[in-house]
């Protein structure tokens, strides 16, 4: 008969970083009732420390682990890096939005409650160990990102963003939802673990089961490979990055990407690492797929970029690049005995990207008119005179997004190739390096234009109080990572996500 | 695999298809086909219809359905709770009152910002 | 007792069919609709796999409740968004909208 649970089996301490920042955004919907409409950067500064709350529970409970919620819900090192690139990540978000909304007179007090919800939906994704808390925990990131990238309506471009994102949002949706059904249906249970303790059996037997389970993977695949953008499920990215308020496109290149790819570890690595097609193998049977994914999306992404004009598409553009990079650590990760160093790749990428891409954003919020143009390259003609500062602070973001050494992407890049190269994926890796070479281009013009070409300047009127804050948040950020990878590197090495159980 | 057992359902299925098919065709067929202006209009002895047929509704019934859609749906976790209700105990109710605060959070939400006045 | 892949079979058609009116139809009310159709596709799905495989463990029926759940709450946003676009335009086909060249 069934075991009735107390509270305590629920193990809630694990989870109270997710937790805490859940509940802050249900408070701050109610607080926010009673802000007053001119006044809603209290919402923000409350929003700010609902998400410094979760920050400090999480590093309170880093190296704690265990599972929460009767085995739904795991807290491990990895959550606990992860949270804090999605933390980071909402904070500068609140930080880039608050003059932003009141410059394009959209200031509401949901928008905060929105991010908070979203990111809590990317923090549950990070710990979940289950299908189930999966699916809820993409749809509760995607949800609120749907929202907010129509935030600017009336402009027709951010409706059209908006519509657009929900659309194939809810349709990438459908595909992995009905990848873990399939999976479910493979192995008669939703629970990760379980799933990785029945595929043995299910490779042994052939059949059905198999057809069901690789059927699962392929459409787990597109469903998440739709979240994180990655070829050929990226068309959408472009549009809706240009059309969406830039502080919420900042937010979401990362942030989105972040959760997507935990969801994607956390399903391939804990659960699937041992699905092999014949006997004896010792990549798993998705690894395959990946390489072509990582590298079409390495060679498309950063090809299509040189030609753009309008920056917030180049940084889409990059945005797909980027995601290349990190699917090349998931492939690795299909290798037997790799797959932790391959994890660990890819959060220290993911982290380096989140500052680097962020402060670039900022930097285009800057320099960003009213009403939301004047949005293009060309825009950047002469800024190092008119604001040499952050001409500096955009030289290095774009270094940093080429993959030049002393900045947080060199480290993230040299993790990444060396866990492909030890996955045994030399090609990926060359390819890797050689997209590298050309992203340069792109990222080198913006520099150009700044420094060598003649013009006036923009003024960047964006350029407010707190926007400076966050752009200097990220430069440092960018810069420390670059400098002193061990802060990073040390935070990861605990990190293990896939038992070392390649026996076979 | 044991597709006789369906034979039954599918002979019915293809009756029917077949005897709609053949009452369509048949009055087209034999029946007399003289149209008139009087009896191509939408309503043969009745009044001129007046405007679209597609009429605009304010967009408050949409707030309406859409709000309904939610909360209607939510109690879609009450009813499974409400069959092992003995079973739970402590635990399910608390479990449900941690629910319905959330639920009722986005309740005071939307009366608070006047969603649920008509005028 | 109807085999399980019958319901699998019914199930895929209309994950196909949702994903066809999806890609195919140009309203987006339309396309919302398909969106509910692919997952009441993986409820059906869910559930078959649940009353034939494991009817002990309840996972299967959670998860199609969880599913019903979300879909409303897709719903809702989407026919927000899809309401406030044709307030603009009046228009919901998303082709139209092309004021981002994609």
């Amino acid at each position: 008969m069934f075991q009735v649970p107390t509270i305590a089996d629920l193990n809630l301490g694990l989870t109270l970083p997710a937790l805490s920042l859940a509940l802050g955004a249900c408070v701050l919907l109610l607080l926010d009732l009673f802000v007053p409409r001119e006044r809603k950067e209290i919402t923000a500064w409350l929003a700010m420390a609902g998400i410094a709350v979760s920050f400090v529970l999480n590093l309170a409970g880093f190296n704690e682990s265990g599972t929460a919620f009767l085995g739904t819900f795991a807290a491990d090192q990895f959550t606990g890096f992860l949270n804090i690139v999605i933390l980071i990540t909402a904070f500068l978000g609140v930080l880039l939005s608050l003059d932003y909304l009141k410059r394009a007179k959209i200031e509401r007090g949901e928008y905060y409650v929105l991010l908070l919800l979203s990111a809590a939906g990317m923090m549950f994704m990070s710990s979940a160990n289950d299908l189930i808390v999966v699916f809820i925990a993409l749809e509760l990131l995607s949800i609120p990102l749907y929202i907010m990238a129509t935030f600017r309506a009336p402009d027709l471009k951010s409706e059209e963003s908006g519509m657009k994102y929900f659309i194939l949002g809810a349709f990438a949706g459908a595909f992995f939802v009905y990848g873990a059904a399939l999976v479910y249906g493979a192995t008669g249970t939703t629970n990760l673990p379980e799933i990785f303790a029945a595929v043995n059996g299910i490779i042994a037997a052939g059949g059905s089961q198999m057809f069901l389970l690789l059927m699962g993977t392929g459409l787990i695949l597109v469903g998440l490979g739709f979240k994180v953008a990655v070829v050929p499920f990226h068309m959408w990215t472009p549009d809706v990055y240009e059309g969406a308020p830039t502080p919420v496109t900042a937010f979401m290149s990362v942030g989105a990407k972040a959760g997507g790819f935990a969801g994607l570890l956390r399903i391939m690595v804990v659960a699937l690492p041992v699905f092999v097609l014949k006997d004896g193998q010792t990549a798993a049977a998705w690894q395959q797929t990946f390489w072509l994914v990582a590298a079409a999306t390495l060679i498309l992404g950063n090809i299509v970029a040189i030609a753009q004009t309008n920056v917030k598409r180049m940084l889409a553009y990059s945005s797909i690049a980027h995601a290349g990079y990190i699917m090349m650590a998931v492939a690795a990760a299909g290798t037997a005995g790799v797959a932790n160093e391959a994890t660990r790749a890819a959060l220290l990428y993911l982290m380096a990207y989140m500052f680097t891409n962020l402060g670039a954003f900022g930097i285009a919020l800057a320099i960003e008119k009213d009403d939301g143009s004047d949005t293009g390259v060309d825009n950047f003609i002469g800024l190092a005179k008119s604001k040499p500062a952050l001409a500096a602070m955009m030289t290095v973001f774009m270094l940093s997004l080429t993959g030049i050494p002393l900045t947080g992407g060199f480290v993230g890049k040299w993790f990444v190739f060396k866990s492909a190269l030890d996955a045994g994926l030399v090609p990926l890796a060359i390819i890797g390096v050689l997209t590298s070479v050309i992203s340069a281009f792109y990222y080198v013009r913006i520099i150009v234009n700044m420094y060598l070409k003649d013009g006036e300047g923009d003024p960047a009127a964006g350029a407010t109080r707190y926007v400076n804050w966050a752009i200097y948040v990220a430069f440092a950020g960018t810069l420390l990572m670059g400098i002193f990878p061990w802060i990073a590197t040390n935070l990861s090495d605990t990190v293990v996500l896939a038992v070392e159980m390649f026996v076979r | 695999m044991a597709l006789q057992e369906f034979a039954p359902a599918a002979a019915l299925l293809g009756l029917s298809v077949l005897v709609a098919l053949l009452v369509v065709m048949l009055s087209r067929l034999l029946g007399p086909h003289r149209p008139t202006s009087r009896k191509q209009a939408p309503y043969e002895s009745g009044m001129k219809p007046i405007g679209q047929a597609v009429r605009r509704m304010p967009v408050k019934f949409y707030l309406v359905a859409v709000l309904f859609i939610i909360f209607d749906i939510e109690v879609i976790f009450f009813l499974p709770w409400a069959v092992v209700f003995r079973d739970l105990g402590v635990y399910g109710l608390i479990i449900m009152g941690v629910f319905l605060f959330i639920l009722t959070v986005g309740f005071i939400y939307e009366w608070k910002k006047g969603a649920l006045e008509w005028e | 007792m109807i085999p399980l892949w019958m319901y699998l079979l019914v199930a895929a058609a209309l994950f196909c069919m949702g994903a066809y009116a999806v890609l195919a139809r140009r309203n987006a009310v339309a396309i919302l609709m398909g969106v509910e159709l692919m997952l009441n596709a993986v409820n059906i799905n869910l559930v078959g796999f649940w009353r034939y495989q494991q009817p002990l463990n309840m996972a299967g029926q959670a998860f199609a409740a969880f599913v019903f759940v979300i879909a409303a709450a897709e719903a809702a946003v989407g026919l927000a968004i899809i309401i406030s676009v044709y307030r603009q335009r009046k228009s919901v086909i998303p082709d139209e909208a092309d004021t981002l060249k994609g």
